[in-house]
């Protein structure tokens, strides 16, 4: 990475050293499959158990309420597509938000081909879902209630809370993708009220193929993986052993004091925010100022392009990233932007600086000085920004 | 994604700007789509793109595209400069990703436009008339 400075930390996290050194054994020496019942298989399997120990107390799950899944993709499919078939003879009616990741709305429409009927709830502009227009959107034949715990593109932290509790008193199952939240959010799924939670490891500094879906007990989901006996038989596949093993370090390491790393990451997001506030004319902050990830910044500059913008950041050796339809090959911008209301041609200039343990106050001051001098290059080169002079 | 050849027209635009005295100014895309390309030319009374310059609303190959097609008409007659295609300005660049194959053809219409503009300041019917705006929404048609 070098000189590298990463601000792109909602994609994904750079490992930590002490998850490395808890996954190694299990790359090495403990090879075992947790099946097997000689002695290295046996081995592998305690280290599984323990593990879904450390991450279902993180969560305050119990044990057998936690299922490891190949990413946080695979347990928002998992969670939709198993409620959506177990429950089908109640209803074929789905609820979720029009800002979900693309993991449960490729989901929701890929059900809806199947006759499932789906409503995406709006949000306002700072991208909250209204509790009311959630009441509201409940039928008969409602059986499952699926909103983001908060947002991966502009960080906005829902009232699961609420919401769960709203969708319980018409008894509607709820999940939550919680992927972006774990770890910068206290998470107790009992306080919460959810039936199920969707978390992944590499968000937290663990390792990239390793998820976890919570499944309360009594909730009925069919199966999305068909094979072996792993996970109490309901999701097959050799178990990822080093991964799950890492995952737990990871959340470990995450849960052990969020409050401090909240209040280190508030204090580097909102030095972000005020510096381009102060410093670069025609922007706008994307999101809620208080209700937000202590992770996220984002912005939208008016007259340029976030494309541009990412690739005179890298240049500058800064990971970012940005809703801009040139970076997500459409020709449409992000849905998070235009669901909170932003025009095309705003929402096209967005960039999403994202935070996480390794970056430092000095690396916020060296992001603003590269910021305003590309932002100023970009508006003298755009034809927009002439009549605006 | 980007060839070195459209990181260098990106990192390093040629003819980037405004030209006060142009006789030739076009401008196609829209903001809604994410790209704007606006060219300025300067066209001698025998025809010949004597200078020309562009500003440019878009992504790294919007930028690169405007550059590389600046180049290829400077100093070509307006016949050379019209049978400019996007290929040629793709060609010129290494190469596009797929997706960004419409912004070789901004810069295509981009240079029409601006001809366009001369031929209609002169008072003279223009021989080859556009049938694009340069914006992929308005028809949906694959070049290539």
């Amino acid at each position: 990475m070098g000189n590298t400075i990463y601000m792109d930390n909602s994609a994904t996290t750079p490992l930590k050293r002490e998850v490395l050194d808890a996954m190694l054994p299990y790359l090495t020496e403990e090879y075992g499959n947790a099946s097997s019942i000689y002695s290295t298989g046996r081995s592998a399997k305690k280290a599984v158990d323990t593990a879904r120990e450390t991450v279902a107390a993180a969560i305050g799950a119990k044990p057998a309420e936690l299922y490891f899944t190949a990413c946080g993709s695979e347990a928002d499919n998992w969670a939709i597509k198993g409620v959506a078939y177990a429950c089908q003879n109640r209803g074929k009616h789905i609820i979720t938000s029009a800002i979900e990741h693309h993991a449960v709305l490729h989901t929701t429409q890929y059900l809806e081909k199947q006759g499932y009927e789906v409503t995406y709830l709006p949000v306002d502009k700072y991208g909250l879902v209204r509790p009311a227009d959630l009441e509201a959107a409940i039928r008969p034949d409602t059986i499952l209630v699926s909103i983001m715990f908060a947002n991966n593109e502009i960080g906005t932290v829902q009232p699961i809370a609420d919401l769960a509790k709203i969708a319980k008193a018409h008894g509607v199952l709820f999940h939550t993708d919680a992927v972006q939240a774990i770890g910068n959010e206290e998470i107790n799924v009992k306080e919460l009220g959810v039936d199920l939670l969707s978390i992944s490891a590499h968000k937290i500094s663990g390792p990239k193929g390793v998820g976890a879906l919570y499944i309360r007990t009594g909730v009925r989901i069919e199966n999305f993986m068909h094979g072996g006996a792993q996970e109490r038989n309901r999701r097959a596949g050799t178990e990822n052993v080093a991964g799950i093993v890492g995952f737990a370090k990871a959340m470990e390491l995450a849960t052990d004091d969020i409050p401090a790393h909240k209040a280190k990451l508030c204090k580097l997001r909102d030095r972000l925010i005020a510096g381009i506030e102060e410093r670069i004319p025609y922007c706008r902050l994307n999101g809620h100022r208080e209700k937000r990830l202590c992770t996220n910044v984002n912005f939208s500059f008016q007259y340029i392009e976030g494309e541009s913008l990412l690739l005179l950041l890298d240049m500058n050796g800064i990971a970012a990233s940005s809703g801009s339809a040139c970076t997500s090959g459409s020709l449409d911008p992000s849905h998070v932007l235009l669901a909170i209301g932003l025009p095309h041609e705003i929402a096209h200039g967005s960039l999403r600086l994202s935070l996480g343990d390794f970056n430092t106050e000095e690396e916020v001051d060296k992001v603003l000085d590269a910021l305003v001098p590309i932002v100023q290059r970009l508006r003298e080169m755009s034809p927009l920004y002439e009549e605006v002079k | 994604m980007y060839t070195e050849q459209v990181m260098d027209h990106f990192a390093n635009p040629r003819n980037v700007g405004e030209l006060e005295d142009a006789n030739a100014v076009g401008q196609v895309g829209n903001a809604k789509c994410g790209d704007i390309m606006k060219m300025y030319m300067k066209i001698s009374d025998d025809g010949i793109v004597e200078d020309v310059k562009f500003k440019t609303f878009g992504c790294g190959a919007a930028v690169a595209t405007s550059s590389m097609a600046t180049e290829l008409v400077k100093g070509k007659s307006i016949d050379e400069a019209l049978a400019l295609t996007n290929k040629a300005v793709m060609d010129a660049l290494g190469g596009l990703p797929p997706a960004k194959i419409h912004c070789s053809v901004l810069a295509e219409e981009a240079i029409h436009a601006a001809i366009d503009d001369y031929y209609a300041r002169k008072g003279i019917e223009n021989p080859n008339p556009r049938k694009c705006d340069g914006c992929c929404e308005s028809c949906h048609h694959h070049h290539e």
